[in-house]
């Protein structure tokens, strides 16, 4: 039972990614990267917001009539979603500005209803809320690898240190759209490569 | 001359999937073929240029501070209620989907056939959402707001139709393994942005 538990934590750190592998909530995962800041905020403020909306569904889930799941769903997520953007305004402002519109698509960010409708519906709390911290956390960790790929090509920095000499000119592709798809792109290659987890289209 | 303007800023140079990154999930899941996109792209404008205006009526009348001073109850202007302008916004939308789903389906059965599963899908698509919110962070007046709704829908059909052309051609190309599907796709995203990124040069 313990190995079934870690299992669903450890799993969509890599083998079943919720970026790289099941494509969903990508959105936020480039808009957001250009700092590894913002992205720390971002996957901390998702993590939390997946856990326990996987949590508060499941507890629900023999309550919650099929024909208007969505809608409760969408509830409990936007709920959480205004909780932690009253939070982030309140702790961290110069961040939660800079994260604009993306702190409330939380909402609608595809990790967070997918994880619901295919997990947390069908299973108990515990394993539910296991499995939203497990995608969050996967999510995180590939926010943070582009990032810190888009910091350190971009400003010459990471989180603020300097880690480029000093006369490095920053590359502006990285921090403008085009740089956050390419990383991605590349990232995913490698990714793929490593797991050897091909898709055949 | 200024609404025209906003419309071809937000088609071409402020382009909300390649520079917002808005949507982002359903451009990749329904760009494989060309009749999917166009339909998905059609559904997408129509339900922005409906839930933008809709969700700008909300926000004026009801969510602003101070936005329900028209009520003349005593102690109403002095209400701030923008903390619920997520939860407000989201289920404008849903309801706003499902009641274009259900007149469409009773008056007008031949777009609902070629719509059909695309509207359900079209509630979580984050472009919605993200057009609402943008338009609230921008601040537009009505008039503004619609023009930015129907012009923000045809930039991310745009995108998508142009998108799923190019995935017909790739489908038949020889590549890495591991860059085949998402890898490539967003490659050529990237490449796509990097093409629209040209247009910021005009003048507006």
């Amino acid at each position: 039972m313990a190995g079934k538990l870690k299992k669903i934590v450890t799993d969509p750190l890599s083998d079943n990614n919720p970026i790289t592998i099941q494509v969903l909530g990508i959105c936020s995962a480039l808009a957001v990267t250009t700092k590894v800041d913002t992205a720390i905020v971002m996957s901390i403020s998702l993590t939390a917001v997946v856990s326990f909306a996987a949590l508060i569904v499941s507890l629900m889930r023999n309550m919650i009539p099929g024909k208007i799941r969505i809608i409760v769903q969408l509830a409990v997520v936007s709920s959480l979603v205004i909780f932690a953007d009253q939070l982030l305004k309140a702790y961290v402002f110069d961040i939660s500005r800079q994260l604009s519109v993306f702190v409330g698509l939380i909402i609608t960010n595809c990790i967070v209803l997918g994880r619901l409708e295919a997990f947390a519906l069908g299973n108990k709390p515990g394993p539910a809320f296991l499995d939203g911290l497990g995608n969050g956390l996967g999510y995180s960790a590939v926010l943070i690898a582009v990032a810190s790929m888009r910091e350190i090509l971009g400003f010459g920095t990471w989180h603020g240190i300097q880690l480029m000499p000093a006369g490095y000119q920053g590359n502006g592709l990285m921090l403008l759209a085009p740089g956050a798809f390419f990383c991605l792109g590349l990232l995913i290659w490698a990714q793929r490569q490593i797991i050897k987890k091909f898709e055949t289209a | 001359m200024d609404l025209v303007n906003l419309a071809i800023k937000n088609i071409f140079v402020e382009n909300i999937l390649l520079s917002f990154f808005l949507g982002m999930c359903s451009f990749l899941a329904c760009s494989k073929k060309v009749e999917t996109a166009t339909g998905l792209g059609m559904a997408v404008i129509f339900v922005q240029s409906i839930t933008v205006p809709a969700n700008w009526a909300i926000q004026h009348f009801f969510l602003k501070p101070g936005a329900l001073a028209w009520t003349g109850i005593a102690g109403m202007e002095s209400l701030d209620l923008s903390f619920l302008t997520f939860i407000c916004f989201i289920s404008t939308i849903a309801f706003m989907v499902q009641i274009v789903e259900m007149t469409l389906d009773k008056y007008f059965p031949k777009l609902y056939t070629s719509l059909g599963i695309f509207l359900p899908l079209i509630a979580v698509n984050c472009a919605i959402l993200g057009g609402s919110l943008l338009m609230n962070e921008r601040g537009y007046d009505l008039t503004h707001a619609s023009v930015f709704g129907v012009s923000s829908g045809a930039g991310w059909a745009l995108a998508i139709i142009a998108l799923s052309a190019v995935r017909k051609k790739l489908r038949y190309s020889h590549m890495p393994e591991g860059l085949k599907g998402l890898g490539m796709t967003m490659i050529m995203t990237g490449l796509m942005a990097l093409g629209f990124m040209s247009f910021a040069g005009i003048n507006l």
